[in-house]
């Protein structure tokens, strides 16, 4: 899923001067999993938001919401009674429902509360692994299900640079080396013979840097 | 010939030949480079000009290699994945062969983290392989990558590419420098060499793969200055193991860096013995000055004159 951090208190207070009434919109998705932006994280940011405008001599009214999720127009639009009713959205969904928010309520400012980081899973309780970049053109096949796309720093596709050492990678001691994960999982499944074959220059156009942001459209579900 | 340059034609000709490396000034003094083609002229038979090496910004390697060649010494270009794509990439190949120079080592890059600019983007948009592969392409078949369009003109490029037989996973080692080989590269430079029995184990698996009798292999060695360079590159860079018994060495001894010098020289005699090794690639790491006299010290001047 999504994994999202929230951005620290006097960032958001700097963003929320100029108003005195806003809407806290949490998400039900992603960003509950990781607790960044769930119902829980909206009440405990909303009281320490009113603390720290306290402090500052001016009150804050907000009104907290957690649509399931924020990102789905319909859900989203679930917030626009209330939307009419302040001076801006402080929003703890990823970047995509900031998103929606701002496309479907043009008029009013929307200010990310997060900032979204990666797709990952759990590693541990409280810990999250980025794990894929999206890019359109899944190889994992080839490489045990293991991405060096996501989790080697040069995005090496055909084995580990020379700084692999004892399993790490050399910018940091703590993160494995995805070529080794990769080598050790292809020698237990019986296929180190895919690593002599050589991944051919990525396809990188499927990114949206290349052929603007990606649209899938699926006729048959299309009305 | 593929590229017809020095360094090919040494390596062809059944010699054992000799590279060594040279760092771009950070700024554009060229007598930065003066000095240490000064240094390296004669004594060996080309020299690597590195791209913005550990990721610390220096003038760039195809500007460094065409003084170089002004200066009257052979560069091997270096070329790394990390700042460019595939676009920048062949474009300046083009350049870098209309400007004369016809050796290319394809390099992954250091990590940008260790430089000095540490927010970059950096873009691998190719790994190192792919680069290799792409370059033969443009000189065998004429062609960009990934396209039918011609080019104007012959690549003659010598493709070299790195090897470290001291990262891990050590099996995979030898198996990725198959790979390169099979992608297209002529020659190896290895990263350097202080454990000798950790080489000879990599040497026999390049044997085993077949690997030594389709490219010409450079082991690659640097004198160690002090037992404190030593330490430092044992304990911090990663990818190079160095024995204690080397440090307790440079520890011992009265002047460090004569000892440094003395076990490069015994270094250099011991690869010369192992098959498959055609050749020597000395980084004296801001210590061109030196090079002349360890190439003396292990025999290996005058170098050859090639037709």
């Amino acid at each position: 899923m999504i994994k999202a951090e929230q951005k620290p208190v006097d960032e958001l207070i700097s963003y929320l001067e100029p108003y005195n009434k806003i809407l806290l919109s949490g998400c039900g998705a992603c960003v509950t999993v990781c607790h960044s932006g769930g119902e829980k994280e909206v009440a405990l940011l909303a009281s320490c938001l009113k603390m720290a405008r306290n402090n500052r001599g001016k009150n804050l009214e907000i009104i907290e919401m957690t649509p399931a999720r924020q990102c789905e127009p319909e859900f989203a639009l679930e917030l626009a009674e209330i939307i009419t009713g302040v001076d801006a959205v402080l929003s703890l969904s990823c970047g995509v429902g900031v998103q929606t928010l701002a496309r479907n309520f043009n008029t009013t400012v929307i200010i990310p509360g997060v900032n979204t980081v990666f797709m990952g899973e759990t590693i541990a309780h409280g810990i999250w692994e980025e794990r894929c970049q999206a890019c359109g053109n899944c190889i994992l096949e080839k490489t045990g299900g293991v991405c060096p796309i996501a989790r080697c720093a040069k995005q090496l596709l055909n084995g580990p640079c020379g700084g692999s050492s004892q399993g790490k990678c050399e910018i940091k001691r703590e993160t494995d080396c995805a070529w080794q994960l990769i080598y050790d999982r292809l020698k237990s499944l019986g296929q180190l013979a895919k690593l002599s074959e050589m991944i051919p220059a990525k396809n990188w156009g499927t990114e949206s840097r290349d052929k603007g942001p990606r649209k899938i459209i699926r006729e048959d579900l299309t009305i | 010939m593929k590229a017809g340059s020095n360094l090919e034609k040494v390596l062809s000709a059944g010699h054992f030949a000799l590279t060594s490396e040279l760092g771009p000034p950070k700024g554009n003094d060229i007598g930065v480079i003066r000095k240490k083609v000064d240094f390296l002229r004669g004594n060996v038979d080309a020299v690597n000009v590195t791209d913005n090496q550990t990721a610390i910004v220096r003038m760039s390697s195809i500007a460094a290699c065409s003084f170089v060649i002004q200066m009257g010494m052979e560069p091997v270009m270096q070329m790394v994945c990390r700042d460019r794509n595939r676009i920048a990439m062949q474009s300046d190949i083009f350049g870098a062969s209309a400007l004369g120079i016809h050796n290319i080592v394809c390099l992954t890059g250091d990590h940008h983290m260790f430089g000095n600019q540490v927010n970059a983007k950096n873009v691998h948009d190719l790994d190192s392989v792919q680069l290799i592969d792409m370059v033969r392409n443009m000189r065998d078949n004429h062609t960009l990558l990934g396209g039918e369009d011609k080019i104007e003109g012959d690549i003659n490029m010598f493709i070299g590419g790195a090897a470290n037989p001291f990262a891990d996973p050590f099996e995979f080692r030898a198996l990725r420098a198959a790979k390169k080989a099979a992608a297209g590269m002529d020659f190896i430079q290895t990263q350097c060499i202080y454990d000798m029995n950790r080489f000879r184990e990599w040497m026999r698996m390049m044997r085993d793969l077949g690997v030594h009798e389709k490219v010409h292999i450079l082991a690659g060695i640097t004198p160690m200055k002090s037992a404190g360079m030593a330490r430092y590159m044992a304990k911090n860079v990663s990818g190079i193991i160095i024995p204690d018994a080397l440090i307790d060495r440079m520890a011992k001894a009265q002047k460090g860096a004569d000892e440094g010098i003395k076990i490069c020289v015994e270094q250099i005699q011991e690869l010369r013995e192992i098959e498959g090794v055609h050749g020597i690639h000395l980084m004296a790491i801001e210590w061109e000055h030196m090079v002349g006299r360890i190439a003396e010290e292990a025999g290996l001047l005058p170098r050859p004159q090639v037709a």
